[in-house]
């Protein structure tokens, strides 16, 4: 109890008197980093496990590229089984000239089996639920297509060959699937509608489902029903696979915004560590005196342990506020990437609050102030005496274990953890390396310049060991800021770049034969030339030398996807001009005919496949068996159609299902489209540059999000340099008064302050740019594949020693600016 | 005033290990010192003055020896036993002061208040500060306050316990000669007031002068 009371007085005092200001911001900091990132990844994970239960708005769903037969849903009904019908498809809809690549789900009575539609009056606002669909002629769009589109409900969409006035805002619906959702839009319309559209033709990207809903036993049964019954290309769905699914992907982004947030919260505990350190060195004097006054050593402990804990509970509840708000913003930001809106967080983050304060409070602050306890009493007469050295050893420990557990706890996974650990450990060793060889590297300077730069240069080289930790801490959060950046940018550039002047920029799909001729003529009169049009077939793969492909071994996701679904086949004499034979050969005119195929090297890989292995084929319920004649290394991002299957012409000539091109179109020439779509409803186009703009506008978002949760990171890094300012603040009282008692005027000294810092600032600076350009450089060659851009990394350069400079120099020497207004013979008078 | 045994020493000696061997700082100091009486230990700088205000005092341990303070022994106790006694009995005043920097006078003074545990820490610090002269500038800091000023709050904050022993060491050694006397007379008039016992360390003859007994240290040994 009287430790208690004294300890809270200590601390009172310590905060009046600002000695444990850097400490309690780094701390707060560090719990804001984490618990914003974690009550937003919570409320994404709640959004998720809201949804898992209606995720495919049924207890059953069969999905299919083709029509359900009635059968189906007349045996379900025998059963005494609920049932409702989507129909989805990819298209683009209208509002005069303006045009939206959307996604169409037409959807019977009774959808959704399992949940509820919920609508909203206003965009991205509040929805409520309701128990209808829409009517025919109405279409129901989500907030997305609203915002893109500038419409308001009301207004009247042309969706194929038909018009739909939109009459609400589709706020959510259960199978929308995870909440971050592909590129389109949605629009709801009733099935009554989807004939009027003309949008379903042969051979149309279309993917029906049956939704079955009822009795637990009944539904249960009738899965066995299915499983047996079902047609090979139709995917049966339970609720649990599909919550899985989604769960997976969206922890896996969680886990990494909750790294993110780490990097801040190691970097803050680093600044901890150095004011706890900087706290125990300026209190050996206090405690001294406090034991010679009667102060047991115990009474020692309990006062450092009551403080932290205090601390701890102090800066967890004003950090969790912080992050709570922080969290808000990052929700603002990714708004128009979430359909729906994301149910409040849950308390658990707040907890994680407190255990983040705790964890960094013991691992870092603690062993210097178990150090205290230790004092001799005798200090008082003579001040030589220090407590007896912490082992170092027992230090790291502490610290490398509170990490650990901070990242077992973000990650879950010992494995991982394991070796994230070690990559952060190897990284900020490198990173501590190059920071000292920085440091090194500025002596050769020192010659060179005036007295305020020496005197500051000479200050760095000097706390050398400091200096390459702020070096670290700074350019760490640069780096990752400038690294966002070049790999954004790059990106885009590249993708851009790689389309040259002309390229095609709108893909036609689903063109059915007897299309193809006046789809020419169309292009024609309009002075457009006749593109090539590429014949098109689904096929499902069934076996490959003989054994069952589902059952083939090692199987990633993408060989299962590939197992699994329907692929379109197409053939060709020409080999496509960006496509480029790796292995095998391209078919000589006489092999014409023959049943071989060409297959693109991710279907080798993923499929374990090799040259002359013999692929059997569903095609429209015909087998068709091929060998592997060639494998094929294909440039997808050039824009021209291509296929991951190619046969050899002849096979199938008159097999065809449908035909795809792909064109390039000025912007005069756009509207042309308007037309295409109303005399072809049944063609989709793809506007590519649309798209491109679409993918950009996802990757700035959810890359500021990211750049918002690194803010942190530069945060910590001006904390560190705080601290770091702070620890020297006495060296650096008696440096100048000695200085100024030697003559220097105020301005010399503060110009030195600013030399230092601005030179730090430089040297992180420089680290980042390094770092940043290097990682950059490696992700785009090695993968992504693109040349990375000179011009962009000089840049990156300038802006990392710019930034660098002016936020470490200004934040300095504004940080240290007292110690320069200090009386110099008040500091001497002190000694 | 002088009475009963208060501090009491047998055989007190203190050794080192050098370089060169084992050194002996201190040997074979007998004393008995009575409640109320003023002490100065005085001798010529490394006699080992400081050692035995060290070992008196229990802020360190001897090598040989025994000390008791009011009839309890405390040499042998451990460095927490030692400090537990110090709390109840036991007041400084040192020749750099030692002062809290950030805590301002009156928290200075009721720093011994507060590790005691007491409730009244704020009034009775107030009182002690009024009587050292001080009672104006309660709200200063250190840094605020002469030299002389600020060996006034070290002994506002020695008496404000009511110590059985005050131990001195070079009280005036920082300061100038006037403020010195003005501090040294401060120093006998509590200690008259109180009752406490005065030990004090120092090599200014004027000073010793006014103590009733004398420790004359030589080399480590008492030759008076």
């Amino acid at each position: 109890m009287k430790a208690l009371r004294f300890a809270l007085a200590v601390l009172a005092r310590d905060i009046k008197s600002g000695e444990l200001t850097v400490l309690v911001l780094a701390v707060t900091l560090a719990v804001a980093a984490l618990t914003g990132v974690g009550f937003f990844t919570n409320r994404i994970g709640q959004a998720v496990s809201l949804q898992a239960a209606e995720v495919i708005a049924a207890d059953l769903r069969l999905e299919s590229t083709r029509p359900i037969a009635d059968s189906v849903f007349a045996e379900a009904h025998r059963r005494g089984l609920n049932t409702a019908r989507t129909t989805s498809l990819v298209s683009v809809v209208f509002v005069q000239e303006q045009s939206q690549l959307t996604a169409l789900r037409a959807v019977t009575a009774g959808y959704p089996l399992r949940g509820a539609l919920r609508i909203a009056d206003r965009p991205f606002g509040p929805g409520r639920a309701v128990a209808t669909i829409p009517q025919s002629g109405e279409g129901w769009a989500d907030s997305r297509l609203i915002a893109r589109l500038g419409i308001r409900v009301g207004d009247e969409l042309t969706v194929g060959a038909t018009r739909l006035r939109v009459t609400h805002i589709l706020e959510y619906r259960p199978d929308q699937g995870s909440q971050f959702v592909d590129l389109a839009p949605t629009v709801l319309i009733n099935e009554g509608d989807l004939a009027a559209t003309a949008l379903i033709a042969p051979g149309s990207r279309v993917t029906y489902a049956a939704l079955f809903a009822g009795d637990r036993d009944a539904v249960a049964d009738f899965k066995l029903y299915l499983e047996q019954h079902k047609a090979p290309a139709e995917r049966l769905l339970n609720v649990e696979e599909s919550s899985q699914q989604i769960g997976s992907s969206v922890k896996r982004a969680g886990q990494f915004l909750n790294l993110a947030g780490l990097v801040s919260v190691l970097l803050s505990a680093i600044a901890v560590a150095m004011s706890a350190r900087r706290y125990a060195r300026r209190h050996l004097d206090v405690v001294a005196l406090m034991k010679c006054m009667g102060a047991t050593q115990n009474f020692i402990l309990a006062i450092s342990v009551i403080e932290l804990l205090v601390l701890a509970l102090a800066a967890g509840i004003v950090g969790t506020a912080i992050g709570y708000g922080a969290q808000q913003i990052l929700a603002y930001i990714v708004r128009e990437l979430l359909s729906g809106t994301l149910p409040p967080p849950s308390f658990e983050p707040a907890f994680m609050g407190l255990v983040t304060s705790m964890t960094v409070l013991t691992g870092f602050a603690l062993p210097p102030l178990l150090q205290l306890r230790t004092v001799p009493p005798l200090r008082v007469l003579r001040r030589n005496l220090d407590p007896p050295k912490l082992r170092y050893a027992a230090t790291y420990v502490l610290a490398v274990a509170a990490v650990l557990a901070m990242i077992a706890w973000v990650v879950r996974d010992i494995d991982l953890t394991r070796w994230i650990g070690i990559s952060m450990l190897l990284t900020f060793a490198v990173l501590y390396g190059a920071g000292h060889l920085l440091v090194l590297s500025l002596s050769g300077l020192r010659g060179r310049v005036g007295v305020a730069w020496r005197y500051g240069l000479a200050n760095i080289a000097r706390r050398g060991r400091e200096s390459a930790v702020q070096i670290v801490a700074f350019g760490l959060g640069l780096t990752v800021l400038l690294l966002l950046v070049v790999v954004r940018t790059t990106l885009l550039q590249e993708w851009r770049a790689s389309l040259p002047p002309g390229a095609p920029n709108h893909f036609f799909i689903n063109i059915r034969p007897e299309e193809r001729a006046p789809i020419e003529k169309f292009f024609a009169d309009r002075q457009i030339p006749a593109p090539e049009l590429f014949p098109m077939i689904r096929a499902r793969l069934i076996e490959v030398n003989g054994n069952k492909a589902t059952a083939l071994p090692g199987l990633g996701d993408r060989g299962r996807g590939f197992a699994e679904r329907e692929q379109n086949l197409t053939w060709t004499p020409t080999l496509p001009a960006d496509n480029e034979i790796t292995s095998g050969h391209w078919w000589r005119s006489d092999e014409l005919g023959k049943p071989l195929v060409s297959i693109a090297s991710e279907y080798e890989r993923d499929l374990n496949l090799k040259l002359g292995d013999r692929l059997l084929f569903d095609v429209a319920g015909e087998p068709l068996e091929v060998k592997v004649a060639s494998i094929r290394k294909v440039r997808w991002d050039s824009f021209h159609p291509n296929f991951f299957l190619v046969l050899s012409p002849g096979l199938l000539d008159n097999a065809a299902g449908t035909y795809m091109t792909s064109v390039h179109l000025t912007p005069e020439q756009k509207p042309l489209l308007v037309d295409l779509v109303r005399q072809f409803p049944g063609v989709s186009v793809f506007d590519i540059d649309r798209l491109l703009s679409q993918v950009r506008d996802v990757m700035d978002k959810a890359s500021r999000a990211v750049e918002y949760v690194f803010l942190f990171t530069l945060l910590a890094g001006v904390m560190v340099l705080l601290a770091a300012i702070q620890s020297t603040r006495d060296e650096r009282l008696y440096e100048s008064a000695i200085l100024r008692t030697l003559g220097a005027s105020r301005r010399t000294v503060l110009e030195s302050v600013a030399a230092e810092f601005t030179m730090l600032g430089l040297l992180a600076g420089a680290l980042a740019a390094i770092c940043s350009g290097t990682v950059g450089h490696l992700l785009a060659t090695r993968v992504f594949s693109i040349p990375s851009s000179l011009p962009l990394i000089f840049k990156v350069v300038a802006w990392g020693l710019l930034a660098g400079a002016l936020l470490v120099g200004i934040t300095g020497t504004w940080a240290a600016r007292s110690v320069v207004n200090y009386p110099p013979i008040a500091t001497l008078r002190q000694e | 005033m002088v009475g009963r045994s208060v501090l009491k020493a047998e055989n007190l000696g203190k050794e080192v290990s050098s370089p060169e061997g084992p050194l002996t700082i201190l040997a074979a100091v007998d004393l008995d010192i009575e409640a109320g009486d003023t002490v100065a230990i005085v001798g010529p700088s490394g006699a080992g003055k400081s050692t035995l205000l060290a070992l008196l005092a229990g802020l360190d341990e001897p090598s040989t020896g025994k000390v008791w303070l009011n009839g309890a022994e405390f040499s042998s106790l451990d460095e927490d036993g030692r400090a537990r006694m110090r709390a109840q009995q036991v007041g400084f005043v040192f020749q750099s002061f030692h002062l809290v920097p950030s805590l301002t006078a009156l928290e200075n003074v009721m720093l011994p208040l507060e590790l005691a545990g007491r409730r009244d820490a704020r009034e009775a610090a107030r009182q002690v500060l009024a009587k050292v002269g001080l009672g104006s500038r309660v709200q200063h800091y250190p840094r605020q306050l002469s030299g002389g000023e600020q060996q006034r709050v070290a002994i506002a904050r020695a008496f404000v316990i009511q110590p059985a022993v005050l131990f001195a060491d070079e009280p005036t050694g920082n300061l100038d000669t006037a403020t010195g006397a003005r501090i040294i007379e401060l120093l006998f008039e509590l200690n008259r007031a109180s009752g406490t016992t005065l030990i004090l360390v120092t090599h200014d003859q004027n000073i010793a002068s006014r103590c009733r007994r004398h420790v004359i240290l030589e080399a480590g040994h008492v030759v008076s």
